[in-house]
């Protein structure tokens, strides 16, 4: 069992190291559709990376080794977040289980590895862009722990492997208010975390609005390439989380050549439909004032503790 | 704009992207590691503003430069193409100099418009320290005044190769 749960956990990263890339790539490629615009084509993000990675990096004066390392601790984490979600089966290394707070504590240090880098090099922008992606993350980490948190009372567990089992054991239980209400919650805890709109633009040029954009101004070459990997390996991942919880159907319960061939292709399909469901409603959507924010992350943490006051009272 | 009024928009205009022309000749100095992408870094060095107008509508719908792999960024560190327009003021002259510096290697630096060639209409202006070459090296030159945004979307086809 052990050699099985390597593979899906190796598994698991690779092919959201492959798959991440193209779903930015589809999303941005929706967008430009329904903007009228032909759009860059799906392997864009990748054509971006490698021309990236063959760049030198130039570092603003006075840089400390944060901005070498910081790019790199974030896409280990990414990658380690990549890993521990079950997005291709449920097997899991006994030592490294992938519990919600593992999960949820691999996030947090991508996120504060993101804000040194930003702001190492001393720029105000950066700095502000930190300041404000900490604001964001006090107020979603939370929600992210509270909602998922809401879905594990009735299995009894925390660990995500074994959610994703129940789920697939009893599907009426998607449909249960209490899943509603904590994937609501947990959707708009993951567009805050991954810095898309209402939340942040990702293709603003307006430095005065950024959010993930400002703290990545200083980054150049390769650790460019590394932060905006580490970015669409934590979209992929959560995002593929959130597609799983929703639709547990394609992951593999046993490690086999084909069930995980049939898990591969099952994750590529939720992801491309989710991506494209995120990328049409953020066509419709306008960036909310930063002040606003707090209120909009505040209901989805509200929607959360709803979910577990919920799936208590229905357990008792 | 209401949503359902939003959608009709959406379904009646569909595709205002126009059909994408042959690929011009590569630039014969391009460097090898930009093909198929682009990031571009826009400074107006003391232009008229005609010239952004046409840079507007080269990313815009209809030239739509974003499907040849060229993309606007906020920060020369991400750029590989300085986009320099205008004659370049003596209040412009360091910051154009710093920009293309702050630029990682390889970069390009292309000058659009007249004014960015020869100082166009403003020669011998007393805030114009000069065109865009005399202070830095210029790679390609887009002339016109202003150019059509199809000579800009040309323009940066040859670095592309798309």
């Amino acid at each position: 069992m052990s050699a099985g749960a390597a593979v899906v956990t190796v598994g698991q990263a690779a092919v959201l190291v492959a798959l991440s890339p193209l779903l930015v790539g589809v999303m941005r490629q929706v967008r430009a559709r329904l903007e009228g615009r032909a759009g860059a084509g799906v392997l864009q993000p990748w054509r971006d990376l490698r021309k990236l990675l063959g760049k030198e990096p130039l570092t603003a004066d006075g840089v400390s080794w944060i901005s070498v390392a910081g790019p790199l601790v974030l896409v280990a984490s990414s990658l380690l977040l990549c890993a521990l979600t079950p997005v291709l089966g449920t097997a899991t290394l006994d030592r490294v289980p992938n519990d919600l707070f593992v999960v949820v504590a691999a996030l947090l240090i991508g996120t504060v590895a993101l804000a040194l880098v930003g702001l190492d090099a001393g720029t105000a922008f950066g700095g502000m862009g930190s300041s404000r992606h900490m604001t964001i993350a006090a107020l979603v980490e939370p929600t992210v722990l509270v909602s998922v948190y809401a879905l594990s009372i009735p299995v009894g567990s925390s660990v995500l492997s074994q959610i994703v089992e129940a789920r697939l054991d009893h599907p009426a239980t998607i449909w249960s208010p209490v899943s509603l209400l904590a994937l609501l919650g947990l959707a708009i805890a993951i567009v805050a975390e991954t810095a898309r709109l209402p939340i942040d633009n990702p293709s603003t040029h307006l430095e005065v609005t950024m959010v993930h954009e400002a703290m990545v101004l200083e980054s150049s070459g390769r650790d460019l390439a590394w932060l905006e990997l580490g970015s669409w390996l934590r979209l992929g991942a959560l995002l593929g989380l959130l597609a799983t919880l929703l639709a547990p159907w394609g992951v593999a319960t046993e490690v086999t050549a084909l069930g995980l061939a049939v898990a591969v292709g099952a994750l590529a399909l939720k992801l491309a439909l989710i991506g494209s469901l995120l990328a049409t409603v953020e066509v419709f959507l306008a960036k909310v004032r930063l002040f606003r924010v707090p209120e909009l992350l505040a209901g989805s943490f509200v929607l959360a503790f709803l979910a577990v006051t919920a799936s208590y009272l229905v357990a008792s | 704009m209401s949503l359902t009024r939003l959608v009709g928009l959406i379904r009646r205009s569909g595709r205002i992207a126009e059909p994408a022309p042959a690929i011009p000749d590569g630039h014969p100095g391009r460097p090898t590691a930009l093909a198929g992408s682009v990031q571009i870094r826009h400074v107006d060095a003391g232009s008229c503003n005609g010239c952004e107008i046409e840079v507007g509508g080269a990313f815009g719908p209809v030239y739509d430069a974003e499907r040849y792999g060229a993309r606007l960024v906020a920060s020369p560190r991400h750029a590989d193409v300085v986009l320099v327009t205008g004659v370049v003021t003596h209040n412009m002259l360091e910051p154009l100099r710093r920009t293309v510096e702050a630029t990682p290697r390889p970069r390009l630096v292309l000058a659009v418009g007249d004014c960015a060639r020869n100082c166009g209409a403003f020669k011998g202006g007393y805030g114009v320290a000069g065109a865009v070459h005399d202070v830095v090296d210029v790679d390609l030159e887009v002339p016109g005044c202003p150019p059509e945004p199809s000579a800009i979307v040309e323009a940066l086809r040859r670095v592309t190769g798309r």
